[in-house]
């Protein structure tokens, strides 16, 4: 990929969406290098979309092997134990995503991510992080901060039929095209750490109760010594107290978190609806994009979705947007 | 996660997709990994390369084949033990009739063009199959259920006809880029390179009127041992030059316009040294796909905006070598976006005569799209309506109806939402397609033909591909092949006469009944006869209503890649459309649906804010604690749609 120009191959290729965002950016993709640590169904859809779009290089990190419950949500792997068997995740993926577009470089990395140093976070413009505990995610986005050059930072989480993105651009200028010309916007993106920390109840009125529930969880999972998405519907006795408790402590009633959210999300346990993966997969995708090519107004800074009532929602949950 | 009953709902599905595209790529891969076990899937189109860069079944290796079978063989890959059955044929065949649609839970279209998905519309309410209809341009996207006796039908809200210009906006009098477009397009390169026999307005003189047939015809026409650069420099001449230099002389046209300059190769190129381009390659490999003035030219970069120079020299090069390389073409050619020759010549045809009208010149990039009704489309947002169409088919299955929505993916999100659902309405009463309301056709019995009736009302208008009509009981016009002969000479006969001369003559008070039986819809048009229609309003001559009718900017005479003789239907896109915000109309609930199903208006509306215009009926949240506010519709327009109770 040397040169300025775009190949008249990639020209050809990738017609349709420089017609959306530009030769600019396309070029820009064609220079990124993105990270997806994880890859269940939510990521596995994300990396599909990064392929087709053109992105330079991506990364892949997961050393599970392949079970029935991973083939459930994963499109790139042929249900052939001959073939899969003895295999990780992150290969087989791999193999699968290269033939999508062959001018992306796609690879794999072996090892613990949040045993890594930060510099290995430098060559990446973007780290993607899902099958997560909240304990890594929080140390990977720790490092991806102290790194001179920015790392965006994205992590998701699809429980069911319910979904969550966390975005972190750290500090994020950008030119955003107004009716009377263009303006140079900057936004000021809190850690992970720092957004739930937030107490609940100074965030705005009527945040998405997905927030909520997910935060409960997530506090089980850690208190719990669960592994991520380790939970069934028998916990939910548990999980109610935990609620209980946590509602008690940041006083908010704990209307915010409804019975038959948490249900859903725990019966589902790692297990995630397809069709979430699709919409979740979508909407991170052209996310990593803007950010990557510094057009288009991003979101700040959690995106829900659920299909009890298909809203895909934007919570500001950071400082500047607590009374 | 799919619950118990949800699976067994999917797992017991008999699912019909069509389209295998943008959307039927994603979304046939969201189905199978979702449980269905047993669809279909119709796609007429074959794989080509601007697909793969979000139709992610496809490889490079596939171009040129069946996109529904190589879809199949794809999603099989990692689903081997479903059913998938691939149709590479158009969902119009009568094969594809109302028995067939009836074996389907539900049908789900990821068309792009408004003709298909009108005729799916209606086969689907004669078959009683619910069908979810969706639709993304760039980041625009929509997905919105319809079932017969609950909800809208596709065709419930009026969906915009693609825009046509008057003749002699295109001819005489352009003020945009696209009218030049659509001279270079269905004007200058239907003569050069087109059907001979086709009635062409270029050389139309506003002044008198009338078609010319004097002696400058011929200089179209290239004399076997005419050199084929000199014939170039001479048809320059005569468009851009001549022509200009006559329409000038006519001081009305201009006396509230900006007059055009007449441009002469001798004007652009005054030493014709320069004007040999000694083309760098001529004597190199010349496979018909490398032909190209571009490449002859050394000009590498689609999205440069050339000088006049340089669109001249592209000009005459791309006409010298379809003359020397593509002989056999000439006379049958119609512009192809695909073909870069015909592109080139194009883009540089239109910016010759826009620099003429002091239009502003654009890249072939631009001009490609233009031309081409491009539509531009990213994998992200066709990935997200796929998971939202999936979303609804479940809830179908299961007839869920207080659930079903209307969702709409956003670029700019309104009320802190991306991903909007709306409830959807109940059936427009005055539907003629599934309300069969009688409509109301005032045209001028004594001189329009039944042709006309034909082409512009029953085909264009009400959508019917293979229509009945009858004066009664009397059948005065069938459609179909498989007619007697004695038969169809009769209809012959009758298309040529006027309404009031059939001989079940039609006049002032007359109700005709249109059928299409394939579409199972029927249709009552009321007569009445008038005299008068106003040119530029009424293009057509003749004026139906009682049928919600678009709203329209211009007077329709051409539209951007039709003939100028007649005018079509909607023109295929590569992908699904989105029709422009109409300015000075408030947006409303209706006009979101009609503009993400349309195609596009030429320019990508990737600034379209919908969200903030937008007055949407929010929600109920099914929680318990039920604060959220439900926002009624405040303006709930003409058509006075109701909520789905």
């Amino acid at each position: 990929m040397d040169g300025e120009e775009l190949t008249e191959e990639e020209t050809a290729l990738y017609d349709r969406q420089i017609r959306v965002w530009g030769v600019d950016a396309q070029k820009r993709l064609s220079k990124a290098h993105i990270l997806v640590s994880g890859l269940n169904g939510t990521a596995v859809e994300f990396c599909k979309n990064m392929v087709l779009a053109g992105v330079g290089n991506l990364t892949l990190m997961d050393d599970r092997p392949v079970t029935e419950d991973v083939l459930q949500s994963n499109f790139l792997i042929p249900p052939d134990e001959a073939y899969y068997s003895g295999r990780s995740l992150d290969e087989l993926c791999c193999e699968s995503l290269k033939d999508f577009n062959p001018m992306v470089r796609v690879s794999i990395e072996k090892g613990d991510l949040s045993q890594f140093d930060g510099e290995f976070f430098d060559k990446f413009d973007a780290v993607v992080v899902s099958c997560c505990s909240l304990k890594i995610k929080k140390a990977i986005n720790e490092k991806c901060r102290r790194r001179p050059r920015r790392v965006a930072l994205y992590a998701i989480e699809c429980r069911g039929s319910c979904g969550e993105i966390f975005i972190d651009l750290q500090n994020y200028t950008y030119i955003q095209k107004k009716s009377d010309g263009t303006a140079e916007c900057q936004l000021k993106y809190p850690s992970l750490e720092e957004a739930i920390s937030i107490p609940w109840r100074d965030l705005p009125r009527k945040v998405s109760k997905v927030y909520f529930a997910m935060r409960v969880i997530e506090r089980f999972e850690l208190s719990e010594g669960r592994k991520p998405g380790e939970t069934s519907i028998s916990d939910l006795p548990l999980i109610l107290r935990l609620r209980k408790e946590l509602c008690d402590a940041q006083s908010l009633s704990e209307s915010h978190v409804p019975v038959s959210l948490l249900e859903r999300m725990l019966a589902a346990g790692g297990k995630e609806h397809p069709p979430v993966c699709a919409t979740l997969g979508g909407v991170l995708g052209q996310e990593v994009i803007k950010a990557i090519s510094g057009k288009g107004d991003p979101l700040k800074n959690f995106f829900f979705f659920d299909t009890a009532d298909g809203k895909g929602i934007i919570e500001d949950i950071s400082n500047s947007s607590t009374s | 996660m799919a619950s118990g009953s949800q699976l067994e709902a999917i797992k017991r599905a008999k699912v019909l997709m069509v389209g295998a595209g943008g959307i039927g790529c994603e979304l046939l891969k969201t189905l199978a990994l979702s449980g269905f076990q047993d669809i279909h899937i119709i796609d007429m189109d074959t794989i080509e390369v601007s697909n793969l860069n979000r139709q992610f079944l496809f490889r490079q290796s596939h171009v040129g084949q069946s996109k529904a079978k190589v879809a199949r063989d794809a999603v099989l890959k990692f689903r081997p033990h479903i059913s998938i059955t691939p149709y590479h044929a158009n969902v119009k065949d009568p094969e594809f009739n109302v028995e067939f649609f009836k074996q389907f839970n539900v049908v789900l279209n990821g068309l792009d063009n408004l003709d298909a998905r009108r005729h799916v519309n209606r086969l689907c309410l004669a078959a009683e199959v619910p069908l979810v209809e969706s639709g993304t341009t760039g980041f625009l996207g929509q997905v919105t259920v319809h079932v017969k006796g609950k909800t809208e039908c596709y065709e419930c809200q009026p969906k915009p006809t693609p825009k046509t210009y008057p003749v002699c906006t295109i001819t005489s009098t352009p003020s945009k880029f696209v009218h030049c477009i659509v001279w270079a397009k269905d004007l200058l390169f239907a003569k050069l390179f087109g059907d001979k026999n086709q009635e062409n307005d270029l050389d139309v003189r506003p002044s008198d009127g009338t078609n010319s047939t004097n002696p400058t015809e011929n200089v179209f026409e290239r004399r076997a041992d005419e050199d084929p650069e000199q014939y170039g420099r001479k048809i320059y001449d005569h468009v851009f030059g001549y022509n200009i230099e006559v329409a000038l002389a006519n001081e009305e046209t201009w006396k509230n316009r900006n007059k055009p300059r007449p441009v002469y190769v001798r004007d652009v190129f005054p030493d014709k040294l320069i004007l040999q381009n000694g083309s760098l390659e001529k004597n190199c490999v010349t496979e018909e796909s490398a032909v190209s003035a571009m490449s002859s030219l050394g000009l590498k970069n689609p999205q440069d905006i050339w000088s006049l120079a340089e669109n001249s020299r592209i000009f005459l090069e791309a006409l010298r070598l379809f003359i020397e390389k593509r002989q056999k073409d000439i006379g049958n050619l119609t512009f192809d976006k695909d073909d870069q020759l015909a592109v080139e010549f194009v883009t540089a045809a239109a910016n010759i005569r826009a620099s003429s009208f002091g239009i502003p010149l654009h890249s072939l990039f631009e001009a490609k799209g233009i031309a081409g009704n491009i539509v531009h489309a990213v994998a992200t947002t066709n990935a997200i309506i796929a998971g939202l169409i999936v979303i609804e088919a479940i809830k179908v299955l299961q007839s869920d109806f207080q659930n079903y929505r209307m969702t709409y993916c956003l670029e700019h999100p309104s009320r802190k939402m991306l991903l909007m659902p709306v409830q959807p309405f109940e059936a427009n009463k005055s539907c003629y397609v599934c309300s069969e309301t009688p409509l109301l056709l005032e045209i001028n019995t004594r001189t329009s033909k039944l042709r006309d009736f034909v082409e512009k009302i029953v085909n264009n208008k009400l959508g019917m591909n293979l229509p009945l009509i009858m004066h009664g009981s009397t059948l005065i016009f069938e459609a179909g092949d498989d007619l007697e002969e004695d038969v169809a000479a009769n209809y012959a006969l009758n298309l040529d006469k006027a309404l009031a001369e059939l001989p079940a003559p039609v006049t002032s008070g007359t109700v005709l009944t249109v059928e299409d039986l394939q579409q199972e819809l029927s249709c009552n048009i009321n007569i009445k006869h008038r005299e008068e229609f106003d040119e530029e309003k009424e293009p057509d001559g003749m004026l139906l209503s009682g049928w919600v009718a678009p709203t329209e900017k211009d007077a329709r005479l051409v539209s951007n890649g039709e003939s100028t003789s007649a005018a079509q239907l909607a023109e295929k896109s590569d992908e699904d459309g989105i029709a422009p915000a109409r300015s000075g109309t408030k947006r409303k609930q209706s006009e979101m649906s009609e503009m993400i199903d349309n195609i596009d208006d030429m320019k990508p509306c990737s600034s379209l804010d919908i969200g903030d215009q937008l007055n949407p009926q929010e929600v109920e949240d099914n929680d318990d604690d039920d604060d959220d506010i439900v926002m009624l519709d405040e303006n709930p327009g003409p058509s006075k749609r109701k909520k789905l109770q």
